[in-house]
């Protein structure tokens, strides 16, 4: 009887020890790849991949709310827009163009409207919150699409790539290669800390809200400041992809403000498995690839949301965890 | 005040006359929209995103029958009769295996079901708007303007629809089930009613109704793959604003909406006067989220 | 079982039933029967698992093991809504009357079932109106405006309207009046005199005991004591194990 509590000890740690090193054995393996991979990859890939990588941060910004915290929110193009737009006005008004100004200006941007949301979200519950984001998304795409004076309305804003700089150290331009490893830097930096969050206490109150608010509550934890943390950190990764995004491109436009930017958002989160952060960035590259694939197959002008539309819809009928969560039974993680 | 004085001259009582017309017509195509949109959830506790989706079809069935049958009316009754249909088809494949799961699978649900039919619609119809020509082209001298006849009768047969769901609801046998399946799903079931299908039901009925106001609209406002996204946005606000589940409360505010977009777009231009909406909308959920005209319950 | 007269198969069967609230193991494998015109009585503590017994044969939860036959017929699973149509009724503790919809309307979700003739209609109405004539008063009044035992009514009026082969009634007698608690007792008289079969739960023993030709005793999810209710007495032993405090 007394040797059992010994016998327990050993193995636990073992496992523990082995997950975390399973862990960063995959996560480098990933980064291998993704860094080699402009340099093996056609150009059209390689700027392909650094796309994904940006939509995948969006998604995963969306994960935040919806997977951990258990908030639906359509509010995500707002979030993107304004860190696109705020990346423009920044290096529209400041010469020489500067990207780290752009950064900030665009997660300044993107966290007017993460406050706007966040307040909402302590007021509202579930579907009026879902609806008032969506609206907040549109207030938001009308503004921008008929201030042509300022957002250059419906044709949006033109600018030019700023250099990669430190401050006496370097200033070099970007190239599409050296643009790719900054997007996957940022993004797996991203990726990391929101790592860090959600296994922190922090993220285990908001995995607690998502379970149940009002036992949360009882507790004792003041879970309105929690969510308005969470749609901040949430909205500054939106606005975070936005900078990469005009940054990348180097236009910015309305489009991306309409509020099927934000379903799309969802729609990756899903298809890769909520609440898993890496999920929503492996949703993102299934999606656009299965789109690349299929316009390539069948011509531009094939309506790849049918097919694509319907798979989603399958998918929460048949396979809410998403691709991860099926993979992950599957392995019996 | 000179500048008071100044403003007040200013206002074209003419133009807001008009405006008050136009925003009663718009507003009661919206209140049939809205109010199908408002049983869906009040009964099934489920948010159909693509119910602006089922309004653009509609209209695209309607301007089929129309040219199939050559007779307004009849393509009215056939393009709900359709949609209604397809609506509890789609009812029974989507969202019946979704029914006791947590409710963001629904919105998600029909969000990519809305996707599939925009996009189906584009891509069987094309981007080039249609038209259904008006049944009734007489007109009447509304000031300066030739008024068409045809856009008051909208507004009178939009209120005998929802006039008739109203009674419908009340006193039909089915209209009883319906409300006890809102009020106690469980006991309604105990009671013999089954409740699947009375869902299924509703489904259809909301659909059908979305349909109809997309053929009422078609003639004045043209048929296009996009036309369900605007409204279903509207339809949203109206909803929330009038009180979830409330029938009459979407009524008021569907109206009360329009009439604010349509003096706003006085002075404004159209794509902005929507920001009319979105005010309101604002306003209700930080001062009285359960909806302006919720009946105190 | 010995204590049938006849030896056909009883109205409702209950064989073997597990049930599940989640994970919680509710139901042990319960087995008991109710013939065709037989009031039996289900006694026990609370939390014992009378009202999930209930729910099993209504449908409103589904065994994991075990079965449910009406007339022989297998009906484990069934939706209750076909059961109600098969003629088991339902009246749950609290009531659960529509308290949105009038007297009137709480009546017509039962009255308003394919193939009900006008005449069986008014029958229906007329019989429940005589056993309830507070009812007829009420009869355009909102279900939420009426009293306790004016809803109990309610409820057991909203049963009859199904025509059920067999009542299911959980605990009709709590929270009411000494008054209506006796008229109760009544109102299950008239009802087994018209040949219907009730399965009651109840905490209220005495009246039980009256009421019913049989009983079952519960505890801890299972059957625990079986026998005829005339064999049984307020102070026996039996009734302070199970019951007692």
């Amino acid at each position: 009887m007394t040797s059992t509590p010994l016998d327990k000890t050993a193995p636990l740690g073992k496992t523990r020890l082995s997950h975390t090193a399973a862990f960063w054995l995959a996560f480098w393996a990933v980064m291998a790849a993704l860094i080699v991979a402009p340099l093996v990859l056609p150009e059209f890939w390689s700027g392909f991949l650094t796309e994904v990588l940006i939509w995948g941060l969006l998604a995963m910004s969306s994960d935040l709310l919806i997977g951990y915290t258990g908030i639906v929110s359509f509010g995500h193009s707002a979030f993107f827009g304004l860190g696109m737009y705020g990346a423009a006005a920044a290096l529209l008004l400041v010469k020489p163009a500067n990207l780290w100004l752009a950064i900030l200006f665009g997660l300044g941007g993107a966290a007017v409207a993460a406050l706007c949301v966040a307040y909402f979200s302590t007021r509202l519950r579930d579907i009026y919150f879902a609806i008032t984001t969506l609206i907040f998304s549109q207030i938001f795409y009308v503004i921008i699409f008929t201030w042509t004076a300022v957002t250059g309305g419906e044709n949006g804003l033109i600018f030019h790539q700023p250099h990669f700089t430190i401050p006496f150290l370097v200033n070099v331009p970007f190239n599409s290669h050296s643009m790719h490893w900054f997007v996957l830097a940022v993004v797996a930096g991203s990726y990391l800390i929101l790592r860090c969050v959600t296994q922190s206490p922090f993220g285990m109150v908001l995995q607690s809200i998502r379970e149940n608010e009002a036992r949360t509550r009882a507790i004792g934890y003041p879970v309105e400041r929690y969510k308005i943390v969470s749609v901040m950190l949430s909205g500054l990764f939106a606005g975070l992809a936005g900078v990469l995004y005009a940054v990348q491109k180097e236009f910015a436009a309305p489009d991306f403000v309409y509020f099927l930017t934000s379903g799309e958002a969802v729609i990756y989160n899903l298809i890769g498995g909520v609440g898993t952060l890496v999920g929503p960035i492996v949703g993102a590259g299934f999606f656009q690839l299965a789109r690349q694939l299929l316009s390539q197959w069948f011509g531009d002008q094939f309506p790849y949301l049918i097919p694509l539309g319907i798979l989603f819809i399958v998918m929460i009928i048949f396979l809410p965890q998403g691709l991860l969560g099926f993979a992950r039974r599957w392995l019996n993680r | 005040m000179g500048a008071i004085g100044d403003f007040i001259h200013s206002i074209p009582v003419d133009l807001l006359i008009i405006q008050t017309i136009n925003g009663i017509v718009t507003g009661m195509i919206l209140a049939l929209v809205a109010s199908g949109l408002t049983l869906i959830f009040g009964i099934m506790d489920v948010v159909n995103f693509a119910h602006g989706e089922l309004f653009m079809l509609g209209a695209y069935m309607g301007v089929i029958a129309f040219a199939t049958t050559g007779n307004f009316w009849l393509a009215l009754v056939l393009a709900a009769l359709i949609i209604g249909i397809f609506g509890a088809a789609l009812q029974i494949l989507t969202l019946r295996p979704l029914i006791g799961r947590d409710p963001l699978n629904t919105i998600l649900a029909t969000f990519g079901i809305s996707l599939v039919l925009q996009n189906y619609a584009l891509w069987q119809f094309g981007p080039v708007a249609r038209k259904i020509s008006e049944p009734i082209s007489a007109e009447f001298t509304l000031f300066y303007l030739q008024y068409p006849w045809y856009r008051i009768v909208i507004a009178l047969l939009s209120g005998a629809i929802i006039g008739s769901l109203w009674l419908f609801l009340k006193y039909n046998k089915f209209g009883v089930w319906i409300r006890a399946t809102t009020q106690d799903r469980v006991m309604a079931q105990a009671m013999g009613i089954p409740v699947p299908w009375v869902y299924t039901g509703v489904f259809a009925l909301g659909a059908a109704m979305a349909a109809a106001s997309g053929v009422l609209f078609a003639p004045f406002g043209g048929v296009d793959s996009s036309m369900g996204l605007q409204w279903v946005l509207e339809a949203f606000i109206v909803v929330v604003v009038g009180g979830m589940g409330n029938l009459g409360g979407s009524v008021v505010a569907a109206i009360f909406i329009s009439l604010l977009e349509a003096y706003a777009a006085v002075w404004l231009n159209p794509s902005q006067a929507v920001i009319a909406s979105f005010v309101v909308l604002i306003l209700t959920l930080l001062f009285r989220p359960t909806g302006l005209f919720a009946a105190p319950k | 079982m010995s204590e049938q007269a006849n030896s056909a198969e009883p109205l409702v069967r209950v064989e073997g039933v597990h049930t599940y609230y989640g994970k919680s193991h509710i139901l042990h494998g319960v087995s008991l029967t109710v013939g065709a015109g037989e009031v039996v009585g289900l006694l026990g503590r609370n939390g014992v698992g009378k009202s999930t017994t209930l729910k099993s044969i209504i449908g409103l939860v589904r065994p994991t093991q075990g079965a449910v036959s009406l007339n022989g017929q297998a009906i484990t699973g069934l939706p209750p809504h076909k059961l109600a149509r098969l003629g088991i009724a339902y009246v749950p503790e609290d009531r659960r009357i529509f308290r949105l919809l009038t007297v009137m309307e709480n009546l017509r979700t039962g009255l308003d079932r394919n193939g009900v003739t006008e005449e069986t209609r008014k029958a229906l109405l007329d019989k429940v109106f005589a056993y309830f004539p507070v009812l007829a008063e009420r009869r355009t009044q909102a279900g939420g405006t009426l009293s306790g035992g004016e809803q109990q009514m309610l409820a057991i009026a909203r049963a009859m309207m199904l025509e059920p082969k067999i009542i299911l009634l959980d605990e009709p007698t709590e929270g009411l009046m000494p008054r209506m608690v006796s008229q109760i007792g009544h109102i299950i008289e008239a009802l087994h005199k018209e040949g219907i079969s009730i399965l009651l739960v109840e905490q209220n023993v005495p009246l039980t005991l009256r009421a019913s030709q049989r009983i079952y005793i519960m505890e801890k999810g299972n059957v625990r004591h079986h026998c005829a209710a005339s064999a049984l007495d307020v102070n026996d032993a039996v009734i302070k194990q199970y019951l007692g405090v």
